[in-house]
């Protein structure tokens, strides 16, 4: 069968199980463009900004776990594309980025929209390709996939000279499996390492889990569930590994970190063992490194050889399949019982809970805080809820506790503000049946609310939960802390938000006070396409507690309990 | 050999693909590994070059390199050699000033006290050639430096483990991922 390029692509991706792609065409790109145009199987969203089509495709991928599909064209179209790119590299997100290229007799020749995008890309990329002949195209196709979803996932950009998507050749689909002689991911555990592993968790007294990301991209809930309630050891989780096991599970400690629980940060500190799956020790959950759980001994799973004694060095370190290796250690696995250990987590659980805004008097103000666990309340804790990055984000956290994996998503290793809207559109495209929600601030979403038209041409039902403090919210509390109060460039003028839905035709909301946040959730399930709800909150809300950058991570800035004065 | 303490040397099997040196070379800028010296060049095997890279760094950040160089997927192989018995060269050619009698006499007496030969000789320059391992080198180097070293090039370490353990990556197993150091020798492939 003759194809040309541009079709062998439509081909390749169908063969890969792509159902929807998110793009933004252009002079380079439209051969490509006109190629779906034959295989309307290939549901095309148009974006508004190439970033956008990033993080979409992003989003998609995090909530299925099925590699997501960015288009672009050259030279701006590409590097457009670059933030999210990183967005999903920091996060081990599997996309796949096609973006055209000048044809090939005018690269080097700064050609209009000419841009080197595979040179660009090489250090966000987990690899990427500049196609050079037609008959490599099938053939790279299958191996980007390949590369993108296997391993530690992550991003693979394809770059496209024009003339190849227009050059046709005989197509051959290539159905042999991929092996490539320089990738070769590790799985399993050697039985070494599972006999330390399990001699170090018998001896344990104080053991704590620290569940990340990989769990929830290597489907491991099960086996860490197992795991913890076989031995009992209490499980914290990173920003990512959130939902890696059912928050109300009575071994889920919280979140760790910056802005964890507290009760998580002294465990881990005072802990006798750490079994670290599937995170990677960002600095963001350590505090300081030289200070770090001191006295523990550590075992560190993780499918990425190179993450494994980088920040942290470990006692027995296993460069491995978290889920695979999970089921190596369970069958040697003794029962255990940590009666104490779990009764003093449960004390600084408790001290922690007394502190908490919810159990403060406040005075008919509104705080970020009430809004996001309010909306748990009446979403039933079951939405998908996709967070921007700031205050909102750790508030969301913090306050909506998820009890299956892959329904929170966020920029967690980036920090990439923006992220949070076009990747709920994403997310709804890849689970149709589930409530998303995007928990977004004013900053980050005025970064890429050039979406909501997208949104409203797709029809797309996501409801946008903006907290607007008017404030760069996280910035001014770094402000506050550390830069006496000097607000420089985070006080915001904002435009009219439910105005600005309006003029894209999205029905939308403000509310100022907490009994219209039930209210507010029955609106915006009462409407088919997309929904924003303006939650106007106190400008000055603290995000507690919190571990100043570097500090050691039981040193946390807590809020005061109700009669304390913060000292 | 010759082992100093704060330079390790990696060996790394590539694809000889466009841009597979930019791709080690942007991963050694990103992690903030500095490259004391990279060579590359071809090997007895079609499509396959080989690299010998010069980092100054500890022990412990050199198998953090060689993992992230594992991770690149062009590259079929890396080796920390420098943890293992090695043979390293490095060749320079230097061009000295020889335009009197004592300046000749005295190159020439230096050279023979070294792997080294005259390749090159007019009336005001010689061109001095060394293949040794780096430190003779930079002996032989200061030696001449009183005489006048007019230009020099040098190629860089290239490096090769001793014994039988080939770097190879038909050669299983192919590679010691670095783990924890009770677990060394682990892969799990």
């Amino acid at each position: 069968m003759k194809l040309s390029g541009a079709e062998i692509v439509m081909e390749c991706l169908i063969r890969e199980g792509v159902e929807i792609m998110f793009g933004y065409p252009g002079g380079a790109i439209l051969p490509t463009y006109d190629a779906m145009t034959r295989y309307p199987q290939l549901r095309h969203v148009l974006v508004r900004h190439e970033q956008g089509a990033a993080h979409m495709a992003d989003g998609y991928a995090r909530a299925t776990g099925k590699v997501g599909v960015a288009i672009a064209t050259s030279g701006p179209g590409a590097t457009n594309l670059v933030t999210g790119i990183a967005t999903a590299m920091m996060d081990s997100s599997p996309i796949i980025c096609i973006t055209g290229q000048v044809s090939q007799g005018a690269i080097g020749s700064d050609a209009f929209q000419e841009c080197d995008i595979t040179g660009i890309t090489i250090p966000v990329t987990k690899h990427n390709y500049l196609v050079t002949d037609v008959d490599d195209l099938a053939y790279i196709i299958k191996e980007a996939f390949h590369i993108a979803r296997t391993g530690r996932p992550g991003p693979v950009l394809i770059d496209i000279p024009k003339d190849i998507q227009n050059a046709v050749t005989e197509f051959v689909y290539p159905e042999q499996e991929i092996v490539l002689r320089g990738y070769r991911p590790t799985t399993r555990a050697t039985n070494e390492q599972v006999e330390d592993a399990l001699e170090l968790i018998k001896n344990a007294k104080k053991p704590v889990i620290l569940a990340g990301h990989g769990i929830v991209m290597a489907g491991a809930s099960q086996e860490l569930q197992e795991l913890a309630e076989r031995a009992q050891i209490p499980v914290t989780l990173t920003l990512l590994g959130k939902g890696a096991l059912p928050e109300n599970h009575p071994l889920t400690v919280g979140m760790m970190g910056m802005h964890g629980a507290a009760a998580c940060n002294f465990a881990i500190q005072e802990a006798d063992l750490l079994i670290a799956l599937g995170m990677r020790f960002d600095d963001r959950v350590t505090g300081n490194l030289k200070t770090y759980s001191p006295n523990s001994k550590k075992i560190h799973i993780d499918i990425d050889p190179s993450e494994i004694n980088k920040n942290v060095r470990v006692d027995v370190g296993i460069a491995g399949d978290v889920k695979t290796v999970l089921a190596q250690l369970l069958p040697d696995l003794k029962g255990q019982r940590h009666g104490e250990w779990v009764a003093k987590i449960r004390e600084w659980q408790e001290d922690g809970d007394e502190r908490d805004i919810l159990h403060h008097d406040s005075e008919g103000k509104l705080f970020g805080a009430q809004v996001i666990n309010e909306l748990w309340k009446f979403t039933g804790g079951n939405a998908v809820t996709v967070s921007d990055v700031g205050q909102h984000q750790m508030l969301e956290a913090q306050y909506y506790p998820h009890q299956r994996p892959a329904t929170m998503l966020t920029s967690g290793g980036l920090g990439t503000m923006g992220f949070g809207f076009p990747a709920a559109i994403g997310a709804k495209f890849g689970k149709p049946e589930e409530e998303v929600w995007a928990i977004v601030g004013d900053g980050g979403f005025q970064m890429t609310l050039c979406e909501l038209a997208t949104a409203k041409q797709e029809n797309v039902k996501v409801n946008i939960a903006i907290l607007n403090n008017g404030f760069l919210g996280m910035v001014r509390q770094w402000q506050e802390f550390f830069y006496e109060e000097r607000y420089q460039a985070t006080p915001m003028f904002n435009p009219d938000f439910v105005l600005l839905a309006q003029a894209y035709g999205i029905p939308a909301m403000r509310v100022t006070s907490r009994d219209q946040i039930e209210e507010s959730v029955k609106f915006a399930r009462s409407h088919e396409g997309p929904v924003l709800i303006e939650y106007v909150i106190e400008k000055e809300e603290i995000v507690y507690p919190m571990v100043p950058a570097g500090a050691d991570l039981d040193q946390m800035i807590r809020r005061p309990k109700p009669g304390e004065v913060q000292a | 050999m010759a082992k100093n303490t704060n330079k390790q040397i990696l060996v790394a099997l590539v694809e000889n693909l466009p841009g597979v040196l930019n791709r080690v070379a942007s991963m050694m800028r990103r992690r903030n590994f500095n490259i004391d010296s990279l060579t590359v060049g071809r090997t007895h095997k079609p499509n396959l070059s080989r690299m010998t890279i010069v980092v100054d760094a500890e022990k412990a950040n050199g198998r953090r390199i060689a993992a992230n160089l594992f991770k690149l997927v062009n590259v079929l192989d890396v080796k920390l050699i420098s943890e293992e018995p090695f043979v390293s060269r490095d060749l320079a050619l230097i061009k000295v000033r020889t335009d009197d009698v004592d300046s000749r006499n005295g190159v020439t007496m230096i050279c023979d006290r070294y792997p080294a030969r005259i390749v090159d000789i007019g009336p005001k320059v010689a061109i001095i050639e060394i293949t040794a391992q780096e430190s003779i080198v930079e002996e032989l180097i200061s030696e001449l430096e009183p005489i006048g070293i007019m230009e020099m090039v040098r190629t860089g370490v290239v490096a090769m483990g001793r014994g039988i353990r080939i770097l190879d990556s038909d050669y299983e197993p192919a590679i010691n991922v670095p783990i924890a150091s009770s677990n060394l020798d682990a892969t799990g492939v």
